[in-house]
């Protein structure tokens, strides 16, 4: 699904360069739930950007789904973006005066939807994540975790190859954070390929891989003994 | 661009932003509410102007003599051209079709003026009894001259307002007492008053066949006058005024020997064609206002895409999910332009519409010398409209263009 290959960033910062990815190799298959670990600064989050064509390498080559990913324009960087990838962010990322349900289908109308189909299938996407008689609701009348879930609802409405969760959990406490992943892994379950950045370890215990990143390098790499998040809920 | 998906996404937008949207409604209404108003302000004076010039005799137009330039069969260079009774009696039967008044003028810049122990100098002229409708001039006590004056030779004298003033002190009554003028004694038959004040006032009319007499003057006469017949409206007065202007100028010219080309000869006069010179700087007024209208459009406009940028600015993360969820950088330019559009077509719309009841309500109150119905017609009313839709466009661009920068990471970022 994804394969990484050789992959170089840098930024400028005033007069330095400053190197975040020194040559990252790394694949991820359909259906796999992989967590991306590492300390701030370790390079994490610029993988994740450039994973979900929201950032372009220096070096090296991207294959999302057989596809390259090289010097897109940013037209087809978002048709890519919509018809490849679900963001779920941290801070959530909803827009704050428009409906649970208006978030959700947010990304169906970008793909030219009619609105009937695409306000019923944001419903049932709603439905999934237990917050359909939330629906009319605006974000700000609605809680930490049901905001990440009307994310999570948004993130799988345009059926994605694959979801990008950045720090998903960050603005969580522990239970709702588990909620969360609970909701996530049951996506896994169904076969969808997850990618989770986190500098949480109970978090990253409940993926099924963990690669840990250090200075722009991988560190480590290795499959884990899932822990389910319903245990805890 | 006019699917009803993308309408329903801005007006959500709109709609969510209430204040937002209203402020940034308001400087544009405004712009155009002054436009309007400063329109019909232009469109009060012109037509204020039009029908000062309606109502007066300002249809005049008069005929001197004077010195040939060149030479024409013949005559030599400096000859003085004197015009006589024959030519007033001509031009009047020829060109009677045109005229409505007529007069010929036989007048002495300085007659000296004697009743009792009050004496002063004042203009004397002998006229016809028209002239009292070419000069505009009322009479306040008696009569003018009529035409049993003119042919009986009579020594009777209406004098203006100002002489009477002058001469009759002590409030005594100027009807029946006899003047002395230029040594000959005339009869005060009337007292007139004249809409061009005291300078005006200060002549003397008596009949032009008693002073051709009484100045020795044979058949020769100064000037004549005429004013032309109404018509329809004014630019057949103007074309019609010029026509008997050329035909009048070719006929003296003809019969006094004056080469055609010769600008010393004959002088001719047409009032209409200085309105017409008026007409030109009403124009002028209205340009002037049509500036300062879009200067305050340009300025209102300046403040919607000043605002557009603050709400591309303060949008900056909502575009940039819109973005990491798909929106092409297309969809961002029309969605910022289609709003910054609709907000200038509504507010200005709204403006529009605001100006034209004011125009409405206030107009019939309105009636002053040179400022009359004032009025915004409907080409003024479209053309404002297509303005307003340029206007927004332009005042969308250069937020469009930003908010289509935006990248999503960075707008993302920020927490």
């Amino acid at each position: 699904m994804i394969e990484i290959k050789d992959l170089h960033k840098s930024y400028q910062m005033g007069k330095n360069a400053l190197h975040v990815l020194k040559g990252i190799n790394f694949n991820v298959k359909e259906g796999e739930f992989v967590s991306i670990m590492g300390s701030s600064g370790s390079g994490k989050s610029t993988l994740l950007n450039i994973i979900g064509i929201l950032d372009e390498a220096d070096q090296g080559s991207y294959t999302l789904d057989n596809v390259p990913i090289k010097n897109l324009n940013e037209t087809i960087a978002s048709q890519y973006r919509n018809k490849f990838l679900g963001f779920v962010f941290q801070s959530f990322n909803l827009i704050n005066y428009k409906t649970a349900l208006d978030n959700v289908a947010l990304p169906l109308y970008y793909q030219g939807m009619a609105r009937k189909e695409r306000m019923e299938r944001s419903m049932h996407y709603l439905e999934k994540v237990g917050l359909a008689n939330w629906a009319k609701h605006l974000p700000n009348e609605l809680s930490g975790g049901q905001k990440q879930r009307v994310a999570i609802a948004r993130a799988l409405a345009s059926d994605p190859k694959v979801l990008l969760a950045d720090e998903p959990t960050g603005a969580l406490d522990t239970k709702t954070s588990y909620e969360v992943m609970d909701l996530i892994q049951q996506i896994n379950d169904e076969g969808k390929t997850v990618l989770v950045v986190t500098h949480e370890p109970d978090i990253a215990e409940m993926t099924k891989r963990i690669v840990f990143l250090k200075d722009g390098q991988i560190e480590s790499d290795k499959l884990v003994n899932q822990i389910r998040a319903s245990q805890y809920v | 661009m006019f699917s009803i998906e993308r309408w329903q996404e801005i007006f959500e937008g709109l709609y969510k932003n209430k204040l937002r949207t209203a402020l940034t409604g308001v400087s544009v209404a405004s712009g155009i509410f002054i436009l309007v108003i400063l329109l019909g302000a232009g469109n009060g004076i012109q037509n204020g102007i039009q029908s000062q010039f309606e109502k007066d005799a300002a249809n005049q137009i008069s005929v001197w003599p004077g010195v040939t330039k060149t030479e024409y069969k013949g005559l030599g260079v400096g000859r003085e051209v004197q015009l006589r009774n024959a030519d007033y009696d001509l031009a009047s039967t020829l060109f009677k079709d045109y005229i409505e008044y007529k007069s010929a003028i036989f007048s002495v810049w300085s007659g000296n003026i004697v009743y009792k122990k009050e004496t002063g100098t004042y203009r004397v002229e002998g006229v016809h009894p028209d002239y009292q409708f070419i000069e505009n001039a009322s009479i306040v006590k008696g009569r003018y001259i009529n035409h049993s004056d003119n042919s009986n030779y009579e020594k009777n004298v209406i004098i203006g307002q100002k002489v009477a003033t002058d001469l009759f002190k002590n409030g005594e009554e100027p009807l029946g007492q006899e003047l002395n003028v230029s040594g000959m004694i005339y009869k005060v038959v009337g007292v007139y008053t004249d809409p061009g004040g005291e300078r005006e006032e200060s002549r003397v009319f008596i009949p032009i066949s008693t002073a051709q007499k009484a100045y020795s003057a044979g058949d020769s006469i100064r000037s004549m006058s005429f004013t032309m017949r109404t018509s329809s409206d004014f630019d057949t007065a103007v074309a019609e005024s010029n026509e008997f202007t050329k035909k009048l100028e070719t006929f003296l010219k003809a019969r006094h020997t004056v080469a055609p080309d010769d600008d010393g000869g004959i002088f001719i006069n047409n009032s209409l064609e200085q309105a017409k010179n008026i007409y030109i700087i009403t124009g002028g007024v209205k340009a002037f206002f049509w500036f300062v209208g879009i200067c305050t459009i340009i300025a209102g406009v300046v403040g919607v895409g000043n605002i557009m940028l603050i709400i591309v600015k303060e949008r900056t993360k909502e575009i940039g999910i819109r973005k990491a969820l798909g929106a092409s950088p297309f969809s961002i330019i029309t969605m910022i332009l289609q709003e910054a559009v609709f907000i200038t077509v509504i507010a200005g719309f709204s403006g529009l519409i605001f100006g034209l009841v004011v125009w409405e309500v206030v107009a019939p109150h309105v009636e002053a010398d040179f400022f009359t119905r004032p009025e915004v017609d409907f080409n003024v009313a479209i053309t404002t409209l297509i303005i307003l839709i340029v206007a927004g466009a332009f005042a969308g661009f250069v937020p469009a263009y930003r908010a289509a920068k935006i990248r999503p990471i960075v707008a993302l970022r920020g927490e």
